[in-house]
Parts: C-alpha cells; sequence; structure tokens
C-alpha cells in the first residue's frame, strides 16, 4: 500500500510472548499465530493486531510500553529474538518495520531482563531507577530567571556537537538489557559527559559524577566490564567514549572530591 | 456568566510589566503553605512544577508515563522561536507578535501573544544555562534558522530534536527540585476527576495505572498541562496515550472550552500506508527550507519522479505564493496539497500525496551539508519508508498535529473555574485559527517558566493557607464517580473493541471536520458521534479488572471523552460561518481559495459551557479586541 513496495507480500508469523499476570506471578512464554501481516507495518503495530484478536477472543491483551512510536520517548522496549529493541541497529522497537522479517518466521518477544527492572506485567517493567540516577545529580543548578544571555556563554561548535550527541540518550533501557551485567554506565555517562563538557555544567561536575555514580550503584545495576554491547545496542548511538569520560571524571573527583 | 479576560490596561508594550507589579505577592515564608498540583510534564508542566518548587510552594505532579522525560513535547523537532534579533535581520519583539498574530488569522488575544514574544527571549537563556545543546555557529553563538510565516531567522534548533533537548532541560530542572523534596512526583498515574470545594479547584482524583488504585489529592490550586486532543482523529501525529481526559472533565466541572474546531494540519507528515496504521509520523516543517514542494502538472500522471521532466511538474506552492514559497504557513501548504491531491495529481500508489524535492538542494550544497541539517530526519523516513530520500523525493501529506483550541484561560492562565489553570497546548490563548511552526515550544516555555509563577501568586495571596483533607465529602463524591465510571464501563463486556470505535471516531472527524469542512458534513457527523457514543456505551469489549495494568481500560476511558469531546469540535465549526486559518469551511473562501474570514460577525472567541450529555452546550463570546494590528486578509504571496 505506501506505493514503494509493491511487491510486498503479508506474512504469516509465530509469535512466543512473554506473559506475566503482574510483578508477584511467574511469567511463561505463550505461543500465538498471526496471519496477514503487511511488511509496512511497524513492529508495535503488528502487536496492535496481535492484541485486538486476542481481545475478540477474549484473551487479555498483552501489555508493552510505547508511546511517541517516533522513536523519540525511549518508552518503548521489547528483547526481540534475544536482542534489545530487535535485530535492526540503530532502531527502537517502534521504528522497527516488518519489512526485516520473513513470512513464517518464528518471533520471541520479551520484556528488558535487568535486576533494577522488574516486570510489572507482560512486557512492561519498571525502570524508574533510572530517573533516581538524573534525580541525584543530572542537572545543572540553576533556578529560572536571572541567568546570562545565552550568548555570553560561546561555546566551541564542536563541544556542543559532542554534547548534543551524549545528550540524545532516549532513557530506554537497552543498555542495562544488553549488558550481561546489567550495568547502567553507558546511561549514566551520557548525562555526566554532556554536562561535563559544557562550561555551564562544569561548576558541579565532581559532586554530580560522585552522586549518580552512587546512586547507580545503589539501584543495583551491575559494574561495567568494558564488553560494548551497550553502545552496540543503543538505539541512538550514545558513544562508549561516555563512559570513559565518566571514569575519567570519576577518578579526578575521587581524588579531589567536593563532596563533604 | 460574562468573560472576564482580565486583559491589563495601558500600552500593550507596558502591559505585561504593570501587571506583574499590580499582581499579590506571596511571601517566601508563607509559599512553603501552599500546595499546587500539576497533570503533565511536557514543556509547559515540567517548567511550571521546577519553577513553582524553586520558589518555595510544595508541588505534586503527575503523568501518565512512566518517567516524567516521555511527555510529547519530547518529540517536536524543528525549534523554538525567540526574538532574540541575533541574526540583525530585522526581528523584534514586535515583529514575532505580529506575525503570530497574522498568522493565527486574527483569531488571537494582542496581549497575551506581545507578553508571549516578549518572554521568547528569557526561554532562550534559561535553556541555555541548563545545558541544552543548541545548534552553534563556528564562532561559538548561537545559530539560527528560518520557519513557515516568518521573513526572518529566528528559531533556534538542536538539530531535528529540539523538543527532546528543552523537555530533558525542564525535566533535569524537575528532577533537582524532586530530589529536594519540593516536587512529589506520580508517574504512570492518570487524572480522572477535578475536585471543587467551594467554587474553587481544590484537588484532582487520579487512577494509577499499574495497580488500579483510586486516589484523591488536595491542593491549593490546579495546573492542567496536559498537551493536545489531536488524537481525537485517532490518527495524529500525536503519543498513543496522548489525550483529552483531565481537561474534557474540568471542562464538565464548568471550566469552558474555547475554540475545539481550530485544529492544525501540519503539512509535512509521512503518508497513511493501510488500516493497520496506528499513528502518522511528522517530518519537521524545518524541511521546507530546502525542499520544493510539487505534484505533476497532468493529472493522473503515473510516472515515477525521476522520470518526470522539470517543465512537467508543478511547484505549486512557489508558484502561487512567489514571496514565502515553500515557507506558507501550515493551514496554507496543507490546504494546497489537498488541492492538488483532490484535483487528481496526488503521487504515490494512495494518490494522497505530493513531492517534498531535496535534488536541488542537494545540487547547491552539497549531500554532506543537507545530510547535517536534516540527517535524523531523513533516516526516520528511510526507516519507515523503505525509501531513500537523499536519492528520491521524500512523499508527504497533512496530518492532524496540534490543537490550537483548549480551555479558556483570562490573561493569567486561569480557566473559568477559580484555581484552576490551563498551560501549553490544552489552553486556548496564543495561536489563534492557526500557530505558527517552532511556536509550541515557546508557548509551553513560556506558560511554565515565565508566566504561571507570577500570575498564580496573586490567586494564592487572596486565599487562606488551610489546606481540605481528602476526606472532604467533595473528594469522596469525585471517586466514587470515578470508581462507577470503571464499573460501568468494566460491565459492558459488549463485541466491538475500544481501537475500533476510536477509528470509526477518527474518520468521521478527518471527513467532516478535518482540512475542509461543510455544513451539511456537519451535521452529518454530529448525528453519526452520537449514534457512535451510544453504541460504545453499549457494545464495547473490555477484558480484565480495576485493579490491575488494564490497557484496554484506560484506552476506554479516553476515547469516551474523544467521543464527547469530536461532538463539541463539530458544534464550533458549525457555528463559526467563516474561513480562518485551520478552520476552513468549504462555503466561505476567496476566488484563489483562501481562507475567508467574516471579521464583522466572527472576531470572537467561542467559548462552550457544558450542560450534560446530548444537551445543547451554550456559546460564550470573548469579543477579540484588536488595538495593535489591523486586521486584513492574510497575504503570502
Amino acid at each position: 500500500m505506501a506505493g514503494n513496495n509493491p511487491n510486498s507480500k503479508p506474512m504469516n508469523l509465530t509469535l512466543k510472548v512473554w506473559r506475566q499476570k503482574n510483578s508477584q506471578a511467574a511469567g511463561t512464554l505463550e505461543t500465538y499465530q498471526i496471519k496477514d501481516i503487511s511488511p509496512e507495518m511497524s513492529f508495535l503495530e503488528m502487536m496492535d493486531v496481535l492484541n485486538e484478536d486476542l481481545l475478540l477472543k477474549g484473551i487479555d491483551p498483552v501489555a508493552f510500553d510505547h508511546d511517541c512510536r517516533e522513536g523519540i520517548c525511549g518508552m518503548c522496549s521489547l528483547y526481540i529474538n534475544g536482542r534489545a529493541h530487535g535485530p535492526e541497529r540503530g532502531t527502537t522497537t517502534c521504528q522497527l518495520h516488518m519489512r526485516k522479517f520473513s513470512d513464517g518466521d518464528t518471533i520471541t518477544i520479551e520484556p528488558w531482563r535487568a535486576g533494577p527492572f522488574p516486570v510489572l506485567k507482560d512486557l512492561c517493567t519498571d525502570r524508574s531507577a533510572l530517573d533516581r540516577i538524573q534525580q541525584a545529580g543530572g542537572y545543572i543548578s540553576v533556578n529560572t530567571g536571572g541567568v546570562p544571555d545565552a550568548n555570553e556563554i560561546p561555546i566551541p561548535k564542536n563541544i556542543a556537537d559532542k554534547a548534543f550527541d551524549a545528550a540524545t540518550c532516549i532513557q530506554c533501557g537497552a543498555c542495562v538489557a544488553a549488558c550481561k551485567n546489567g550495568s547502567a554506565m553507558l546511561f549514566t555517562s551520557a548525562k555526566v559527559s554532556q554536562l561535563a563538557m559544557l562550561p555551564q555544567g562544569k561548576v558541579e561536575r565532581k559532586t554530580r559524577v560522585e552522586n549518580m555514580v552512587a546512586q547507580m550503584d545503589k539501584e543495583g545495576f551491575g559494574a561495567c566490564t568494558n564488553i560494548g554491547s551497550c553502545a552496540a545496542e543503543c538505539p541512538v548511538g550514545i558513544s562508549l567514549e561516555n563512559i570513559a569520560m565518566l571514569n575519567r571524571e570519576y577518578i579526578n573527583a575521587s581524588f579531589t572530591s567536593e563532596n563533604v | 456568566m460574562i468573560l472576564d479576560s482580565k486583559i491589563p490596561e495601558g500600552p500593550l508594550a507596558e502591559k505585561w510589566d504593570k501587571h506583574k507589579f499590580n499582581v499579590k505577592l506571596v511571601n517566601p515564608a508563607n509559599k512553603r503553605k501552599y500546595d499546587i498540583i500539576v497533570v503533565g510534564t511536557g514543556l509547559a508542566g515540567a517548567s511550571a512544577a521546577a519553577t513553582l518548587a524553586e520558589l518555595g510552594y510544595n508541588v505534586k505532579a503527575f503523568c501518565y508515563q512512566d518517567s516524567p522525560r516521555r511527555a510529547h513535547s519530547i518529540a517536536a523537532q524543528g525549534g523554538i522561536n525567540a526574538a532574540k534579533n541575533y541574526q540583525n535581520d530585522g526581528d523584534s519583539v514586535y515583529r514575532l507578535f505580529y506575525d503570530t498574530i497574522k498568522g493565527g488569522d486574527y483569531r488571537a488575544r494582542e496581549a497575551n501573544v506581545y507578553r508571549l514574544a516578549q518572554v521568547s527571549v528569557n526561554i532562550i537563556d534559561q535553556c541555555v544555562a541548563q545545558g541544552v545543546p543548541f545548534a552553534r555557529e563556528y564562532g561559538g553563538l548561537l545559530a539560527n534558522r528560518s520557519f513557515g510565516g516568518a521573513q526572518v531567522s529566528r528559531t533556534f534548533y538542536a538539530r531535528g530534536q529540539t523538543g527532546q533537548q528543552l523537555l530533558l532541560g525542564a525535566y533535569s530542572a524537575l528532577n533537582r527540585q524532586i530530589a529536594y523534596g519540593k516536587v512529589k512526583m506520580y508517574p504512570r498515574t492518570e487524572m480522572l476527576d477535578l475536585v471543587m470545594v467551594d467554587g474553587k479547584a481544590r484537588g484532582i482524583v487520579t487512577r494509577h495505572l499499574i495497580t488500579g488504585k483510586i486516589e484523591s489529592h488536595s491542593a491549593h490550586a490546579v495546573i492542567l498541562a496536559t498537551g493536545g486532543y489531536g488524537n481525537v482523529f485517532f490518527l495524529s501525529t500525536n503519543a498513543m496515550g496522548s489525550n483529552t481526559t483531565a481537561i474534557w472533565r474540568a471542562h464538565k466541572k464548568g471550566a469552558l472550552f474555547a475554540n475545539p474546531c481550530f485544529t492544525q494540519i501540519h503539512p509535512t507528515c509521512i503518508p497513511v500506508s493501510g488500516g493497520y496504521q496506528s499513528k502518522l509520523t511528522l517530518m519537521s516543517e524545518s524541511l521546507r527550507n530546502d525542499g520544493r514542494v510539487w505534484v505533476p502538472k497532468a493529472v493522473g500522471d503515473n510516472r515515477p519522479a525521476d522520470q518526470i521532466p522539470e517543465d512537467e511538474r508543478d511547484y505549486f506552492l512557489e508558484r502561487k505564493y512567489p514571496s514565502f514559497g515553500n515557507l506558507v504557513p501550515r493551514d496554507v501548504a496543507s490546504r494546497n496539497a489537498k488541492l492538488a491531491c483532490d484535483e487528481g495529481r496526488g503521487v504515490g500508489t494512495t494518490k494522497l500525496a505530493v513531492y517534498l524535492d531535496f535534488a536541488d538542494a542537494i545540487k547547491r550544497e552539497g549531500l554532506d551539508k543537507i545530510s547535517q541539517k536534516y540527517g535524523n530526519l531523513f533516516e526516520m523516513y528511510a526507516k519507515i519508508t523503505g525509501e531513500n530520500p537523499y536519492e528520491q523525493p521524500m512523499r508527504i501529506y497533512p496530518a492532524v498535529h496540534y490543537t490550537m483550541g483548549g480551555l479558556w484561560v483570562d490573561y493569567n492562565l486561569m480557566t473559568t473555574v477559580p484555581g484552576l489553570y490551563a498551560t501549553g497546548e490544552c489552553n486556548f490563548s496564543d495561536h489563534g485559527a492557526n500557530r505558527l511552526g517552532a511556536s509550541a515550544l515557546m508557548q509551553g516555555l513560556a506558560d511554565g517558566y515565565f508566566v504561571i509563577p507570577y500570575t498564580i501568586g496573586d490567586y494564592l495571596a487572596q486565599n487562606p493557607t488551610t489546606r481540605v483533607e481528602t476526606t472532604h465529602p467533595a473528594f469522596k463524591e469525585a471517586e466514587a464517580k470515578v470508581q462507577a465510571d470503571v464499573n460501568r464501563l468494566l460491565s459492558i463486556n459488549g463485541t466491538r473493541t475500544v481501537d475500533d470505535f476510536h477509528k470509526a471516531l477518527g474518520l468521521l472527524m478527518w471527513d467532516y471536520c478535518g482540512m475542509a469542512r461543510n455544513a451539511e458534513g456537519l451535521q452529518y457527523a454530529k448525528q453519526e458521534i452520537r449514534k457512535l457514543r451510544d453504541e460504545f456505551w453499549r457494545d464495547v469489549k473490555i477484558l480484565g479488572v480495576n485493579e490491575e495494568l488494564n490497557v484496554t481500560l484506560e484506552k476506554a476511558g479516553r476515547v469516551a471523552d474523544f467521543l464527547e469531546l469530536g461532538e463539541l469540535m463539530v458544534e464550533d465549526a458549525l457555528n463559526r460561518n467563516e474561513s480562518c486559518g485551520g478552520h476552513f469551511r468549504e462555503e466561505y473562501q476567496t476566488p484563489e481559495n483562501e481562507a475567508l474570514r467574516d471579521d464583522e460577525n466572527y472576531t470572537y472567541v467561542a467559548a462552550w459551557e457544558y450542560t450534560g450529555i446530548n444537551q445543547q452546550p451554550v456559546l460564550h463570546k470573548e469579543e477579540l479586541k484588536f488595538e495593535n494590528v489591523k486586521l486584513t486578509q492574510r497575504s503570502y504571496k
């Protein structure tokens, strides 16, 4: 229908979907057959079709988190065939399209698996630990009003661009889900390095990195062993360099700590 | 009811300064005795919650998402306007004010818009101080781009992710206050009713989306910052969860709803591809800076774009509007795309699309430069359509994007319910009948950072610090009502799904209350919406119970409200016997198919009062007075 792929034929698929009633219940993989899936559909539209089908059969629809469906809000997740956000590199689940799959495929769909992300129901997890890491220091302490004119703080273009690259993290948690240690280093480092690079953020750089790392540990995220699955699976391409920068910031801060 | 807009006396440029001086202040020691509820954590909500907490108030903030950072402001792409005049190209506060009034087709309040233009400059300063990584020039200073409806470059941007970066700035300020304990954050919590005590807004009733727990929250004032209601069309560029529930339920409690039919249909979206489609994706309007919009000159020309020679292409915006060209305002661009498709000159298999072509820009500036400016947008387009926009023109079609209508508010952003405020997209105040690009982010942050912190103090200072307990009968009554509504939905056990009803409503709205409307179609839609609503309450299928994560139940509540709001939009469109901005009544157009206003009879804000289900709402008019700008036929030729 889209006008770009006249040969696209509808597909029939087998889905193995993680079903879990709530955070206390045990979960299991259920198998569903699904027919006439257009390759132009997004993965979540395929899930919509499944849910309409289940609902009409009197089966509780599969709960999954999603909102903007344009790859920016970070609400969607899903472990698809053993990959965070599925097989396409640099893509959130909502932007993954069914043309990446073939007729007759079996697709396994699971929630993020990490200790600090308990399953709430089916494919929904609780990622509030990431918010708490941000609350521990992911900001510049300025109140509204009384700030200098925007152009009084010149920032070299390359620095501004690098800070922007780090700032594009969507807080989806794929990095944690992809890491064998369940580490949140890539996530935390993105904010630490964004703010450490900018002149506005340098004032609090030491306390910020110490507090954010302390919160990360407190939440029960694992340690980083430099495997790099996080960056490989990150849908927005947050670079491993940020972790190196976080380590530098942290070491520097621990020798000259201003946390008293 | 007499609508008092409370616009301050005096010359336009002095109104806000004088007003800030005249409002009553709450002394610093007393601020901690007042509680404020903020519903929604997008730009308008997060900025208000953070700023009010910084001032010392106790804030409770609510969002339906799992984190406040996911509010749909995050998806805004192109930029944010501000009258900084950093480019030395003739911009000023007055010009931004003038462009916004004109862009809105003279249906917005002068005083509000002027204030918006004034505080726009502070927003940029604030965001930079927070660490928002705006685009910069090599000298280290901020870069600007131009946008539709303006002939100056005043738009600040962060690649194609400006909304994300601005929201993360506001979210970081909010986080700081959460850490201080001044904001208590309630994610995955949806407001289902407004609670009034002695005629004033004193709290809300919410449902927790994981546990189903229905709970009351009390405060001295309530701010709604819940965004637009574009999802009444089912297909829109809004997030899946964006809804009208909070403002609609406040409307049913007495807040008037203004200009509900003013909907913005954005010209540059990826076209619909099939019936399974769940949402539409916007391609930033900034693309029109370099992309050229065209269709074949001949009707029914089925050749691929690259086989249509230059002289057989119709660059219709450049042809009809030589001075603004591809940068005409959104309503004009959308309507012209529809016209071309109606004539049978649409492209792609559905024929409901026009081309947006970058070939000339790539030739002129090189692939690298174009990719630097629009890389992420091109990538997004390629992901969704499977086509490469560097090699073949994009196909675009208009889609519902923004709602200019919303709760009526006075100059202080207070609704007709004392103590109830509406900020950002959910109010009606600043964009008239059409919003200019890059002005939504500006309004959300202006309201939250720089307007409400002043105006809410004026109200609180005149009200006692006494708290109302949630055991008060008004709360118990509202909780019982919410519980009863939930029970009613769960007991229907019909045969049609919620999405099915939502899609049916969306089609009616799109066909009869979309880009073009007429009296006959609107009358028909009104009847059909009523029928659909009756059927919904008889035949909707919802499984499960309240005390769980029940996605169908959540959606059903929202669709029930859309089914009521849809009728009011139709009513409003029927009442307004003129065309203006995004509201295009086919009966009222110029010989060149431009919107034909009727200033003599319709220079007013239509504010509707709720009178009951299936009852005729009551229309209240706020006459708009233009003391500074002369009303003219908008021309972008």
